[in-house]
């Protein structure tokens, strides 16, 4: 600690360059954090995944509707407990920024195969009971201030009614539910598949997937080709995937999101890679008889390559804290796209490994200059 | 003559430049006694510079002994050079090599950073050092805001900081003007009257090297000529 006015003074010795510097790294971590924490958080959504569940589609495309007539040739498959259904419906709330999951489901077979959902008895019955009822998640219900009894519209991107070739569609909050405390997964809603059904202008007897879930997790390979061996040939068949692979094969919608953030990155802390090199290089070769004075006054060669190695390291710390520390503030912005998430923990860790890195990469070639500096020849300017 | 603190045996000094092997000291032997101001002299190129390096640590000799402070010198580790560098030679340079970005008291904090001593012992100690130079009011002040008296004075003390056995001094008033040289020149008499410091002085200067009590003349490589002033100037 007693060298620390000493490296803090030689770290702004040029105030204009170490604050550029500073703000490039500052900008590069900000930048880490916000597309880390997107793909960590996009990460969580596919690791929460449960292991005791298939996901069954349409072997075209996710958009291509399944005959709900499906529904007792799969239930009569071998380690299948409980098979329900869920239609992707595109539901938004007043303006399209407010995406919400919201699908039509039969609900008891819903509840069954995803007993994470949390729902008070009385909003399930509610919901039985009330054909254009929905069950809201919480955070959507918090988000947008729904309470029970309130009158909802939703607008729906591809489904128009029936009856009068409108896409908004209205329902009445019956209730709300909990997913474990997983806020990711409450930013939603359930409706009436039944009223959906009926109401809607095409497709109908159609679902968008099934959700069957096994007696036996072990069993999860030999069910899913036992289901899609059943609709082989068919008119629907069907590609059958764990939770895991199907979140994954979501995501892969959007795009390799892990390798377009990878590469992002990589090219962002290349580039100051040498920008940060560059400038302790600079500012060491600027006090060449300044570290020659404190090797006459007895710093060893080893002291003086530290204190420039410390030097380097506490530029990269501080700015990777700003940086991150401004991604914390900002990540809720991001809200919309991945969710109800704080920036995760392993992002702020791997950012300060990073951070280590880059001071150890960029401050050793300096350093090791600075230790190898012959006191005469320096102080004599040679 | 009291206990010699420098002694030099046979010395050899060679330089490679390019292909060429210069020698700029030949089989020098020097002795100086604790308590002695010593004035270096000599032409440019004449070695001086070289010599007292030796006598401070700074570089080694190719061949011959160096005993300074009573340890054979051209005998230590890099490592082992510096902690005696650290603990028995205090160093006055031309240009007073300070730290820009420091203030003067930090500067003269800087070699009690390499000691056990604690943050109130060496503000002590520091303070103490200022005092004695006569800048005790500017320790706050930045070697930018500084005079180049004041500059050279802060310089002064810390090489005195931490107590060396000898004070080693290239041109310290180099770059002053005359009133203020000799205001430094005083002060560094006054340490070597007054506090027993061991001075040793490379100068070009014929006024300057009158403040000490020896002088010696180095010309190409070797040297040439001793005087024993027995009261010294002023």
């Amino acid at each position: 600690m007693k060298y620390f006015p000493l490296i803090w003074a030689a770290l702004w010795r040029k105030k204009t360059r170490t604050i550029f510097t500073l703000l490039s790294i500052i900008i590069a971590f900000l930048l880490f954090g916000m597309l880390q924490g997107v793909n960590a958080a996009f990460k969580q959504g596919v690791d929460n995944a449960n292991v005791n569940r298939l996901v069954v589609t349409s072997r075209i495309s996710l958009t291509e509707a399944l005959p709900i007539a499906q529904m007792q040739q799969i239930e009569s498959v071998a380690g299948v407990a409980t098979v329900a259904h869920a239609t992707w419906f595109g539901a938004y709330y007043q303006d399209p920024k407010n995406f919400i999951f919201a699908v039509p489901v039969d609900i008891d077979r819903y509840l069954k195969a995803v007993p994470e959902i949390q729902a008070a008895p009385e909003a399930i019955d509610a919901l039985r009971h009330t054909r254009d009822g929905i069950l809201v998640g919480l955070v959507a219900a918090k988000k947008y201030g729904w309470k029970i009894g309130d009158r909802v519209p939703l607008h729906s991107t591809i489904w128009t009614r029936k009856a009068d070739g409108q896409s908004d569609w209205n329902f009445e909050v019956v209730g709300y539910y909990d997913f474990n405390g997983d806020k990711n997964q409450t930013d939603a809603a359930l409706f009436n598949f039944d009223y959906f059904d009926e109401a809607r202008a095409f497709r109908r007897g159609t679902v968008g997937w099934w959700v069957v879930s096994l007696k036996d997790p072990n069993q999860s390979a030999e069910v899913a080709g036992a289901i899609d061996k059943l609709f082989l040939n068919s008119a629907d068949e069907t590609k059958t995937q764990s939770e895991k692979e199907f979140a994954q094969s979501f995501l892969k919608q959007f795009g390799d999101i892990n390798f377009i953030v990878k590469a992002i990155l990589f090219a962002v802390f290349f580039t100051l890679l040498f920008l940060t090199g560059n400038t302790m290089m600079q500012s060491v070769r600027e006090r060449i008889p300044e570290l020659a004075v404190l090797k006459t006054l007895g710093y060893s060669d080893l002291g003086v390559l530290t204190l420039v190695l410390v030097e380097s390291v506490l530029l990269c710390l501080l700015a990777a804290a700003l940086g991150l520390g401004a991604a914390e503030l900002l990540f809720p912005l991001l809200k919309s796209v991945v969710g109800e998430v704080r920036l995760p923990g392993s992002v702020l860790v791997a950012g300060t490994v990073v951070a280590l890195i880059l001071a150890v990469a960029t401050g050793l070639p300096p350093a090791w200059r600075a230790k190898r500096l012959n006191i005469v020849d320096a102080l004599a300017g040679r | 003559m009291s206990e010699a603190i420098v002694s030099l045996r046979n010395v050899v000094k060679r330089y490679q430049r390019g292909k060429q092997v210069v020698e700029v000291l030949h089989a020098l032997n020097l002795e100086i006694a604790r308590g002695e101001f010593v004035a270096l002299m000599g032409p440019s190129g004449s070695g001086k510079t070289t010599l007292l390096n030796l006598i401070g640590g700074l570089d080694r000799a190719t061949s011959g002994e160096v005993i300074v402070a009573g340890e054979r010198i051209d005998q230590l580790s890099s490592g082992g050079l510096a902690k005696w560098r650290a603990r028995h030679v205090g160093f006055v340079f031309q240009f007073y090599n300070l730290m820009p970005m420091l203030t003067a008291e930090r500067n003269v904090e800087l070699p009690l950073l390499l000691t056990s001593l604690n943050g109130a012992q060496r503000k002590k100690n520091v303070a103490a050092a200022l005092a004695v130079v006569g800048l005790a009011d500017r320790a706050r002040h930045k070697p930018a805001e500084l005079s180049g008296g004041q500059a050279q004075r802060v310089a002064i003390a810390r090489a005195l900081v931490a107590d060396p056995t000898l004070l080693v001094c290239d041109e310290p008033t180099g770059d002053l003007d005359r009133k203020t040289a000799d205001e430094i020149l005083h002060l560094l008499q006054t340490l070597n009257r007054d506090h027993g410091k061991t001075i040793v002085m490379v100068t070009h200067d014929p006024k300057a090297a009158e403040y000490a009590s020896r002088q010696l003349h180095v010309d190409k490589g070797a040297l040439v000529q001793g005087e024993q002033l027995a009261g010294a100037a002023h």
